[in-house]
């Protein structure tokens, strides 16, 4: 079943194709991983899927019937989407656990002017923080955590989420063995859990691991898609990124 | 003893300053130099119900806020769409703006001559015209602010504000409309505001435009930069601080008009080494 399905997406920086009448589909309960060279146009693909930057044209689909050809970054989490950035956007300035609580809580304005913490949404936290071993850390401030620590917070944040589509934007970027271990873990429970996933990744063998589907962007373009083992051996995929 | 007196009613005006606007600044991250035209707008409600129309104070206070949200409202819903230094200049122009009426709508105003004999509150038929018993009031308005400042920065609603003031985009993705977020604390905080504006209006007995321009709101804020954003201790600290120092000026010995001169100078130092060696302020938990 598709879950995302794009139609002519387009999208011009200053008269530059970043996406290019893009078409894909994406399946439910999958890794689906984008890959390509930088500039390429993948993390300008998530930023008009979550309403980060606004479509030029095209329509978006989610789960066969909304049609979208205008998405407000606001309205994104009520299509079950959420995701992570390829620059590591924290609450610096919040402790961890309020990183998490504050995804969780009320989201009308004034009923979450009378909410208060209310125990279950500190169990959720709780349970998310573990997941992603920063739970000895929630009254640190996020400004404190290392790298490593930051991109784990912010994958935990979308997991409180709850979601039924994750973008992830290379979450793998700089991290040691033992953390890639932990959101490797993390991405396969939620496919167990038919949650769909959208992992841009530069590191071909973690695609090859977790991916049951490829997308190879060039230029704002599909130049190939199918499964790893085969589009990795395209020869135009080998050309345009891959290299010798 | 009346002294001491006058500056704790002082001081009570400028923490509830204080207190609200940190709620903007400190607590949302936005850069708000309006506030004291909130504030004015306050003050001349109740100049202007007590004086002309012979309103009771305190229904003057709920008249005055009421006005004050009002305003607010139509002025936050442009200034929601800003962030940063746009904000920063949007609300700058805004308090030119209620300056000039202040100043220049004489029919309702009076004008650059202000306002004059003003009364003091009084409710059932208990009049409060000494400072003491005006300083029990002040007192009273400041631990209602104050608690209601913290019933908000404490619920779900006030760690949304903190979370905008960090990074607006993200937060919406995760479905917060930010737009009425900084709506909704833009209006209490103007609300606050003109709590202060009453109760200047009726223990001064005058108002006039000249306390509600352009540096009154630097003054504010500096009083919240100072005591530390994102914190209303803080704003209480500032305003005891800021409130005292022209007093302490004048007891080193320096004249009046010198003392006056060297305040203005002496804000001006106080930010600027607060920039540079403890952005957070004094007790602060949020660094510019």
């Amino acid at each position: 079943m598709t879950i995302i399905e794009t139609k002519k997406l387009k999208k011009k920086f200053d008269g530059v194709k970043a996406v290019n009448d893009l078409s894909f589909k994406i399946e439910k309960g999958k890794i689906s991983g984008i890959i390509g060279p930088n500039g390429s146009g993948k993390t300008t693909l998530i930023n008009l899927l979550t309403g980060i930057i606004p479509i030029d044209s095209g329509t978006v689909i989610i789960e066969g019937t909304e049609k979208l050809v205008k998405i407000k970054p606001s309205q994104v989490s009520f299509y079950g989407i959420t995701r992570t950035f390829q620059d590591v956007r924290i609450f610096e300035q919040m402790t961890v656990l309020d990183n998490i609580l504050v995804v969780l809580t009320e989201r009308q304005v004034l009923k979450a002017l009378f909410e208060r913490h209310k125990d279950y949404y500190l169990k959720h936290a709780e349970e998310v923080l573990r997941k992603v071993d920063l739970w000895d850390k929630k009254t640190q401030l996020a400004a404190t955590l290392s790298y490593g620590q930051r991109k784990l917070l912010e994958i935990g944040r979308a997991l409180a989420m709850k979601a039924e589509i994750y973008f992830f934007d290379e979450p793998f970027a700089g991290l040691f063995p033992e953390m890639v271990k932990i959101i490797s873990n993390i991405m396969k429970e939620l496919k167990r859990s038919n949650k769909s996933i959208i992992l841009i990744e530069h590191n071909i063998g973690l695609i090859r691991q977790l991916s049951d589907y490829v997308f190879v962007m060039d230029e704002g373009e599909i130049l190939a898609e199918g499964v790893p083992e085969e589009v990795l051996r395209k020869k135009e995929v080998i050309e345009a990124y891959l290299g010798d | 003893m009346e002294y001491l007196i006058h500056l704790a009613i002082l001081f009570a005006i400028y923490a509830i300053l204080g207190i609200s606007l940190n709620l903007v600044v400190g607590y949302t991250g936005l850069l708000s130099i309006t506030h004291a035209a909130f504030y004015g707008i306050g003050a001349y409600a109740t100049a202007i119900l007590l004086t002309y129309f012979g309103v009771n104070f305190f229904i003057s206070v709920v008249l005055g806020i009421i006005i004050a949200v009002v305003i607010s409202f139509l002025i936050g819903l442009v200034l929601s769409k800003f962030s940063g230094d746009y904000y920063a200049l949007g609300s700058f122009g805004f308090n030119i703006i209620i300056f000039s009426i202040f100043l220049n709508w004489r029919g309702l105003t009076n004008g650059a001559l202000g306002i004059a004999g003003i009364p003091k509150p009084e409710i059932f038929g208990v009049h409060f015209f000494s400072n003491t018993m005006f300083l029990i009031i002040a007192f009273i308005f400041l631990a209602v602010v104050y608690l209601a400042a913290r019933f908000i920065v404490r619920s779900s609603f006030g760690r949304v504000l903190k979370a905008i003031r960090e990074d607006e985009k993200t937060i919406q993705v995760f479905g917060y409309n930010a737009l009425y977020y900084k709506l909704a604390i833009f209006v209490i905080s103007a609300g606050m505001a003109a709590v202060s504006g009453s109760l200047f209006a009726s223990y001064i007995t005058y108002v006039d435009p000249s306390t509600f321009n352009l540096m009154e709101s630097v003054f504010i804020l500096v009083i919240i930069i100072l005591g530390g954003l994102a914190n209303l201790r803080g704003s209480i600290l500032g305003a005891l601080f800021l409130v005292l120092l022209p007093e302490i000026l004048r007891f080193v010995g320096l004249p009046f008009d010198i003392a006056a001169q060297m305040r203005q100078v002496i804000y001006g130092i106080i930010i600027i080494l607060l920039m540079l060696y403890r952005p957070q302020g004094l007790i602060g938990e949020y660094k510019l």
